[in-house]
């Protein structure tokens, strides 16, 4: 019995169709009821497989449309699977996704161009569904390239901002430099391989040849680093901040910078035959984890807060799968789609409260004013700084213990890094909900329709990483090791996550010039840590200015003015010339006339005479 | 015998030829041409074409070239002065081209006839004038016709283009 | 005559070689001469040349075509002659002179 897996990113693509084309004419309600509906009928429709579907794990639902390439002997068809993997992702995305599109409704009441934000919206849901449904790489590719495209669309959407405009560019650009390492590594996998369908890699990937696994893997890794925001391509995700809230928390927060992670995890075989690559993914997850989560300590905007958190989650992640804990990281995932879209939403709620205001130092006190944006927040950063029961807690601390089980200096480096998390997200509550309101006007309270998908991601965010075990449940794919249970690891982690929530209430609740004696006291670095560590300056002047430079002068006047330009007119010129000189013996002089017919003559007898005379 | 009356007549050809082309005033150059009609004439009644020998003196140097003595004394062309304006070209290339095309001309005839036959006077009596209207009547039929037709399109011509007289 | 190798006949080569002379001197006036009606007579005197070798080669051959294409070429000398000299007529009513550098009004 097909389960017509397409219905679940036609019906996004559906409603992008009804609303970029029609959605100027039609009423804002008209709009929003066809985004949201169109998303929550594809949630509807997720739910109505995995209800259908019987056991995921013995057989995947797969299904199969058309050929799309036929090449030889290489075969592409448009392929979808479902597996438990790809039914966890399809449930986030889905379910995370429609509660956003809820939320938007709200947020974007006064914005301009209504219509094409939920137009781009859908667009995006459409592609990252397609990614995760993908049976191949080819496919997967498709979606991805698709959700980078709406990212910029997204990131841009206020296209009268300068900073808006550049901030999309730089999302796709560096996203690009990633793609790039992506098709390398499809490249190869055509050339090792033969085929790019997932079923058929992943059974002869164990015979391959460890070199050959090894360059696959790190170029996979460079595209995961350019679309899950790692070093070095991180630099695209604290930028594209400058899209509406909604955006960060769909896109940057729950889906398309999970699909790095998606993809590694998917592309396990091939990972785990190459130990070197997989080391490589767990140190960069660690090292971004820590570094981003070091620039988060000392920023002010409260969306920056979060992006650079959500880089360091996303370190978290691929510390996971370079261990070896792919279900953990997978879990992470899931946790970090919930709190973190949370924590967005929130943020894009006190935004909405103070008018506009993003600043943290201008914020203060919103506790009494948005009691639930409060409230919910809450439970999202408790969360995120892994507390027990909460989300958060479960899914980091899998991650730790088996990154003990690998490399004990890389929990160390973990646990140091989860204290820094606790601390920044506190800071940010503290300074946002306690003291007093430093801003201007009259905060309030979101509508309903902002704080209902926050209260549902509350809830997700209280029980989700206990309700849903994610390790039991991919048992099957990534079997569960029994390690040596060294119990201080959980509360050597808890502890860390306490201590930085004390801190942070300390410097901002109880003594509030703490802060500016420690900033004035440790100066220098602390100028480091707020302007990121010049990383965009850095890569400005290595990368991008000679590049812009080079094509400028050397591509464009060189060869495009001068070399291409000079060939076409240099054509033209010498006709000219050559014209200018065969003019010269239409003189008008009989005489000379008659010269040329005799010297033409002679040498006509001459090559006759050559040729071996006329026939006789 | 032959041979003398070749000889004789071949070089007074070639000295009215030069005649032709060295002297200044065009009657001079007029009646050189006459002479090399003339000993033509000659030459072709030793190789046997006693019709077109006739026809040669005849029309050649009796008709066409007195033509162009009456159009010299029309025109009352004088001496021709030795002033500027000459081509470049043909003060350059004038002369090794005409000897470039003699003698690549000499070679090829040599190359290509070295041992042609021997001319005898009387061997070979084909030109007589039953033997030319015979072939211009059967075998040249139509070319005969169209260059009556020809004839009469350059009178026409002639006509037309010199009309209106020098009044 | 005894003694002397004289040869009983005259080769047809010198004949023409003979044409081949008088031809270049044809050449050599067209481009030499400037009086316009010198530089018709040396395309007679080119034309005569050509004669003779068809002559000599009817008489190499047997046969009388090479007859009768001179004979074609003499109608055909006489007609242009007719034409050519009534186009120097004209031009000398325009031009008032005989000089052939000075007919360039096709210049450039």
């Amino acid at each position: 019995m097909t389960q017509n897996l397409w219905i679940i990113p036609i019906l996004p693509f559906i409603g992008f169709l009804i609303n970029g084309i029609l959605g100027r004419k039609l009423p804002k309600m008209i709009v929003s009821l066809v985004a949201v509906v169109s998303v929550l009928l594809s949630f509807g429709w997720v739910m109505k497989v995995y209800l259908t579907a019987g056991d995921l794990a013995a057989n995947p639902v797969t299904e199969h449309y058309f050929t799309w390439i036929r090449s030889g002997a290489f075969n592409v068809g448009w392929d979808y699977t479902v597996d438990k993997l790809t039914m966890i992702m399809l449930m986030i995305v889905t379910g995370v996704g429609s509660l956003i599109h809820i939320y938007s409704i709200g947020y974007m009441e006064h914005e301009g161009g209504y219509y094409r934000f939920f137009a781009y919206l859908n667009l995006f849901m459409f592609f990252m569904l397609n990614l995760v449904l993908a049976a191949n790489y080819l496919l997967l590719f498709l979606g991805w390239e698709g959700v980078g495209l709406c990212s910029y669309l997204l990131v841009g959407f206020y296209i009268v901002k300068h900073s808006a405009t550049t901030a999309g560019n730089k999302a796709f650009i560096v996203n690009r430099i990633g793609d790039f390492g992506f098709s390398l590594a499809m490249f190869l996998i055509v050339v090792n391989f033969g085929t790019l369908d997932f079923g058929h890699v992943f059974a002869a990937a164990p015979g391959k040849p460890t070199g050959a696994l090894t360059a696959i893997a790190l170029l996979l890794l460079l595209g995961a680093t350019g679309k899950s925001a790692q070093i070095p391509l991180y630099v695209w995700l604290p930028d594209a901040m400058e899209g509406p809230t909604p955006v960060s928390a769909l896109i940057h927060a729950a889906t398309m910078v999970t699909a790095g992670v998606y993809m590694c995890t998917r592309s396990a075989v091939i990972f785990t035959h190459a130990p070197a690559a997989m080391e490589t993914v767990a140190i960069i997850g660690l090292v971004t984890a820590a570094f981003a989560a070091t620039i988060g300590l000392a920023q002010n905007d409260i969306k920056k807060v979060y992006a650079y958190s959500t880089i360091s989650q996303l370190g978290y992640m691929f510390l996971g799968v370079g261990v070896g804990a792919f279900s953990a990281g997978i879990w992470h995932l899931m946790t970090h789609a919930f709190f973190k879209a949370l924590l967005f939403l929130g943020a894009g709620s006190v935004i909405h409260a103070c008018h506009g205001e993003q600043d943290m130092r201008h914020m203060g006190g919103l506790r009494k004013y948005a009691p639930i944006t409060f409230y919910t927040l809450c439970c999202a950063s408790l969360a995120i700084a892994g507390i027990p029961p909460f989300a958060g807690f479960w899914s980091k601390d899998a991650i730790l213990a088996a990154s003990y089980a690998h490399a004990p200096w890389m929990y160390w480096v973990g646990t140091i890094t989860a204290g820094m998390t606790a601390f920044y997200v506190w800071r940010a509550m503290f300074m946002t909900f306690f003291g007093e309101y430093r801003g201007h006007g009259h905060p309030h309270e979101s509508p309903v329709s902002m704080w209902g998908p926050l209260a549902v991601l509350a809830v997700l965010s209280v029980v989700g990483g206990f309700l849903f075990n994610v390790p039991k449940i991919l048992n099957s794919m990534f079997p569960i090791e029994e390690a040596a249970e060294v119990p201080w690891l959980v509360y050597v982690s808890v502890l860390a996550g306490i201590i930085g929530i004390g801190l942070a209430a300390y410097m901002y609740v109880v003594n509030l010039d703490l802060p500016e004696r420690v900033t004035k006291a440790i100066g220098g670095l602390y100028a480091l840590v707020y302007n990121k560590y010049f990383v965009d300056e850095v890569y400005d002047a290595t990368v991008v200015h000679p590049l812009v430079e080079g094509s400028r002068s050397v591509l464009w006047r060189g060869v495009d003015q001068g070399f291409i330009d000079g060939i076409v007119n240099g054509v033209g010129q010498e006709s000219k010339a050559v014209g200018g000189v065969l003019r010269l013996m239409q003189s008008g002089n009989i005489r000379s006339y008659a010269t040329w017919v005799v010297l033409g003559s002679v040498a006509l007898v001459i090559a006759l005479g050559i040729a071996g005379g006329v026939g006789r | 015998m032959d041979l003398f009356f070749f000889l004789l007549f071949a070089i007074i050809a070639v000295v009215c030829g030069v005649n032709v082309i060295a002297q200044r005033h065009p009657i001079s150059s007029a009646l050189s041409l006459i002479g090399v009609m003339g000993s033509l004439a000659v030459l072709y009644l030793l190789l046997g074409a006693a019709f077109i020998a006739t026809a040669q003196i005849i029309v050649y140097a009796g008709a066409v070239m007195v033509l162009f003595v009456f159009v010299i004394m029309l025109l009352n062309a004088g001496a021709e002065e030795r002033t500027g304006r000459r081509s470049l070209i043909a003060r350059i290339f004038g002369i090794p081209a005409l000897i470039a095309l003699l003698g690549v001309l000499c070679y090829f005839v040599q190359r290509w006839f070295p041992n042609a036959g021997v001319v005898n006077f009387d061997a070979w009596q084909g030109g007589s004038a039953q033997n030319i209207g015979y072939s211009l009547f059967t075998d040249y039929l139509l070319p005969f016709e169209v260059t009556s037709v020809l004839i009469l399109i350059a009178i026409l011509g002639a006509i037309v283009l010199a009309r209106k007289e020098l009044d | 005559m005894n003694g002397l190798p004289v040869p009983n006949g005259v080769p047809i080569s010198w004949y023409l070689l003979l044409s081949a002379v008088l031809f270049a001197l044809g050449v050599a006036g067209f481009i030499i001469r400037r009086n316009i009606l010198t530089v018709f007579m040396c395309i007679e005197l080119m034309l005569n040349a050509v004669n003779l070798t068809f002559i000599a080669f009817a008489n190499q051959h047997r046969q009388v075509s090479g007859q009768i294409f001179t004979f074609f070429v003499m109608v055909v000398a006489a007609a242009e002659a007719a034409v050519g000299l009534a186009i120097i007529l004209t031009v000398f009513k325009n031009r008032e002179t005989l000089n052939i550098d000075e007919v360039n009004t096709l210049k450039n």
